[in-house]
């Protein structure tokens, strides 16, 4: 029974994270259309500043407000984004999709050697902020008590996200933007605005994501291709687009991860490969995803 | 003569091999005037070359793009490895006859799975069959040497050489390049009339309009499935010729970042032309060499010059080369048409 | 003798009853018109005969065989051919490229991987004799996206063409260009049709031109047949009077 609990928890945990950048990247495809293949990076890059912020001010501060780091560093994630989105990315949106994906991919290159510069080549690691919450004896192992806060900041993410696009006024824009830019654009919309601020929450989510994992693990060059790939297969599987689709489709990537590391790590990654195939081949719009 | 003149846009096929010639005596000639680690570096680009063009098939004929290129080249590799070092096969034709046929299978089954898509969710498929490829490659490692890769040690080209004894590596660089340099040469010749045939002209044709393709009763389907497989096995023969030349293969080469580096070759010569890839694989080649030499950051040179390159330059070099070739043109010679015509 | 004929053929997007129970009769060797207001429903009936659109109820019968349920491709290879309204061409093929890939096609040649298309005399005679008929000869280099739009109507007609169909469906071949242009392009058209015995209907909007050019004219409204006759007798139709001015 235990082991279930513990292995139901390592799910939820890693749905949680998984979500986190899925959500990022599926919300800025269905505002413009685009895959960004540097979305990965935005995940290592907020892991990376958090824990370099948490180096900085452990042994300073109290350690509970070494968690502090994490919104801010999410933050610094998402300024940088804004920043880039209407200087590099925005001339792309009416160009073809492999210009995009190119285009990204060149950002992707760019900010892995950029994060080598900034905070060296070694992995960086700030398990500080997990001590005060100290842990609780699962199967003689102690499972840290930090990780429910992880889930926590999960499940917020995803009611917080669905309450601000479907119950503000910035959310009605952003849908309609989603729906029909030329549309929204007449109606008086400021798109640019719908634009830059859509790309700053998904880059939030996304450097959220590697802030609150980064005491758990360690920041690590490498972190932002792996990450890209599952979130990858997460929106394929729940419908790229759809924000209701990455929940779902991050729950059901990492119980099946969960699972297969238990019971067939040989294959563990190939089934989670298969299965995104599987979907697009039965409905290339994923579970939630509109034509 | 104006009967001359309303054919031209039409190939004129002395030129296009006069021009063909040249190029490949000067490869031909490179090694001569070149010192072995040059002629090493150039064979690698050759290959790149190879897989380019097979590459661009899909993505300069077809209109798809696919992520995943490296499953055909990692594939091809690790088939010649596999027929090494546990069939004891030494000859390389032998062993580039199972990395193609390993290609050419694995090709025939993504392409089944693949040929139904389009735009982004083709792109996606691709990497995501080719990821079931790399995590296999990767966590079987009692089969695949995991991380550590297998060794390859260098075949007998043709039967008649051995390699072995002092100047041993200069010799077979010095022959490799040369078995590297016909194949290439049959790859784009083969691959210049496929795109210039019939069935490459239908291609294009669903390229440029899949709805009318269809109303001129064309099984886009059959089409591209069938492009796709040519696509894979050529790109799947670079990298069993790769691997002998390389002696080691890891999963590294199945991983998705070797697709993109495939699509950026293919990008940096141009994907509308059909030279594109060769020059996008042999002047990537030499980005790669130098950048990783001269910086430790050639992460950021690559994604630089790819970032640069979409901006200002999406035709490729090739690309911009001849569209500054015809602005050239059109100042030089203003109207020669007669415009009474028609 | 009929060479295509529908059964009560039916077409419903939703509230919009595009095809209504349409009965619908091409005789063999006839230029007819098929003329209407917009959003008759004219498109929606050239859809539906070349399996763009899959019928909702109805029958499709061309020569005595019923292909209601024939692929694309089937009807193709069966006779069919069609134009589209908004220009649907190769737009980076060279206009020679174009009208090639259609005989291409119909010669089942297109599977050829190892040979030079450039190289095939017999379709490089007969695509540039297309070309000259549609008055495209000598514009064969250029690209499809670089030509004017009258041209362009013309070589999506000449692509159509190219495929020797029994029965060739053009849907407003004349629309989006000058009036000058438009008799240019019709009597094109018209010469090609009749110099080659093809039995074709054409989609048009100005009765001036229609009345000019066809044997015969269907008129449709509302998803339905409303008059069916010869010129005159259309021209004496009060009801499709009423109906043409009614929409200016
Ligand atoms: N794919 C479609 N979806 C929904 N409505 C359609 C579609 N195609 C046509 N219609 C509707 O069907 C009616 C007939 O259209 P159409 O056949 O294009 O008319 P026409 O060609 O005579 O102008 C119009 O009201 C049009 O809006
Ligand atoms: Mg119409």
């Amino acid at each position: 029974m235990d082991i279930f609990i513990l292995q139901v928890l390592n799910a939820l945990f890693y749905a949680a994270i998984l979500f986190l950048i899925a959500s990022g990247l599926t919300l800025i495809y269905g505002v413009m259309q685009i895959v960004n293949m540097a979305h990965g990076s935005f995940f290592a890059l907020g892991a990376f500043v958090t824990a370099w912020l948490i180096g900085q001010l452990a042994g300073n501060v109290h350690p509970l407000l070494l968690l502090l780091a994490m919104p801010v560093g999410a933050f610094i994630v998402a300024v940088f984004g804004m920043a880039l989105e209407p200087t590099l990315l925005r001339p792309f949106y009416k160009r073809p999709e492999e210009y995009q994906l190119l285009l990204t991919f060149g950002i992707l290159l760019v900010l892995e050697d950029l994060m080598r510069v900034l905070f060296g080549g070694s992995p960086l690691a700030a398990d500080q902020p997990m001590a005060p919450f100290g842990s609780m004896p699962v199967m003689g192992l102690k499972y840290p008590n930090y990780n429910f806060l992880v889930i926590a900041v999960g499940i917020a993410a995803a009611i917080g996200l669905w309450a601000f696009v479907y119950r503000t006024r910035f959310g009605v824009m952003l849908r309609a933007t989603s729906q029909n830019m030329k549309m929204a654009s007449a109606l008086g919309l400021d798109v640019g605005r719908v634009y830059v601020l859509a790309f700053g929450i998904g880059c939030f989510l996304a450097g959220l994501g590697g802030a609150i994992v980064v005491p758990t693990q360690t920041a690590v060059l490498g972190m932002a291709l792996d990450a890209l790939i599952i979130a990858f297969v997460v929106v394929v599987v729940g419908g790229i687009g759809s924000l209701k689709g990455a929940l779902i489709g991050a729950v059901i990537v990492s119980f099946v991860r969960t699972a297969g590391v238990q019971f067939f790590p040989e294959i563990e990654l190939a089934v989670l490969y298969l299965i995104a195939a599987g979907v697009l081949l039965w409905r290339p719009t994923g579970l939630f995803g509109k034509a | 003569m104006a009967a001359m003149d309303k054919r031209q846009g039409r190939i004129r096929l002395p030129q296009v091999v006069g021009i063909a010639v040249v190029f490949a005596v000067g490869l031909a000639l490179f090694p001569q005037v070149a010192g072995t680690y040059q002629t090493m570096i150039l064979a690698y680009g050759l290959l790149f070359a190879i897989a380019g063009l097979g590459f661009n098939l899909l993505l300069g004929y077809t209109g798809l793009l696919s992520f995943g290129h490296s499953a055909f080249y990692g594939m091809g590799a690790y088939a010649v490895a596999f027929a090494a070092r546990d069939l004891g096969i030494t000859s390389m034709e032998l062993l580039l006859l199972c990395g193609l046929a390993a290609t050419a299978a694995i090709a025939v089954v993504f392409g089944l799975v693949c040929a139904g898509l389009t735009r982004i969710f083709f792109a996606i498929m691709c990497l995501a069959l080719s990821q079931v490829l790399w995590s296999l490659s990767y966590k079987f490692f009692w089969v695949t040497g995991g991380t550590d890769g297998i060794r390859v040690k260098w075949p007998s080209l043709l039967g008649i050489t051995e390699y072995s004894g002092g100047g041993a590596f200069q010799r077979f660089v010095h022959d490799y390049y040369y078995y590297v340099l016909v194949i290439f040469c049959i790859v784009v010749v083969g691959m210049w009339i496929i795109t210039h045939s019939p069935f490459g002209k239908a291609l294009q044709a669903i390229r440029d309009n899949e709805i009318r393709a269809e109303f001129l009763g064309v099984n886009i389907r059959k089409y591209r499935l069938i492009a796709y497989i040519v696509s894979g096995s050529v790109t799947g023969l670079a990298g069993a010729l790769w691997v002998p030349l390389a002696g080691l293969i890891t999963p590294d080469t199945l991983w998705w970042p070797f697709s993109g580096k495939l699509v950026f070759v293919t990008l940096l010569g141009g994907f509308r032309n059909f030279t594109g890839p060769i020059v996008g694989g042999v002047l990537y080649n030499y980005l790669e060499v130098y950048a990783i030499a001269s910086t430790e950051y050639w992460q950021v040179v690559l994604g630089g010059i790819l970032i640069v390159l979409v901006m200002v330059l999406p035709t490729g070099v090739v690309g911009g080369l001849s569209q500054l070739a015809a602005k050239l043109r059109t100042k030089e010679e203003p109207q020669r048409e007669p415009v009474t015509d028609g | 003798m009929s060479l295509l004929r529908t059964v009560n053929l039916k077409k419903h997007f939703g509230e919009t009853r595009a095809v209504d129970g349409v009965d619908f009769v091409v005789t063999e060797g006839e230029v007819l018109a098929l003329v209407g207001p917009n959003g008759a429903g004219k498109t929606s009936l050239v859809n539906l005969l070349s399996a763009y659109l899959t019928p909702d109820s109805g029958e499709i019968i061309f020569l005595d065989q019923d292909i209601t349920n024939m692929s694309v491709t089937g009807r193709i290879k069966a006779g069919i051919a069609r134009s589209f309204q908004i220009v649907n061409l190769f737009d980076d093929l060279t206009a020679f490229d174009n009208v090639a890939l259609s005989i291409f096609s119909r010669e089942n040649k297109t599977l050829k991987l190892m040979s030079l298309a450039d190289h095939d005399h017999e379709v490089n005679k007969e695509t540039d004799e297309v070309l000259e008929l549609f008055g495209l000869g000598g514009k064969g280099h250029i690209l499809a996206k670089e030509m004017a739009q009258g041209e362009r109507k013309l070589l999506d007609v000449a692509v159509a063409y190219a495929l020797r169909p029994k029965f060739l469906f053009l849907d407003e071949p004349t629309s989006g260009v000058s009036t000058r242009d438009k008799a240019q392009i019709m009597d094109t058209i018209s010469s090609v049709v009749r110099a080659g015995h093809i039995t074709a209907a054409v989609v048009e909007h100005d009765m001036d031109v229609v009345f000019k050019y066809s044997d015969r004219i269907v008129v449709m409204s509302d998803g339905k047949i409303l008059a069916d006759g010869s010129p005159d007798e259309i021209r004496a139709n009060k009801e499709v009077e009423t109906i043409f001015l009614g929409t200016g």
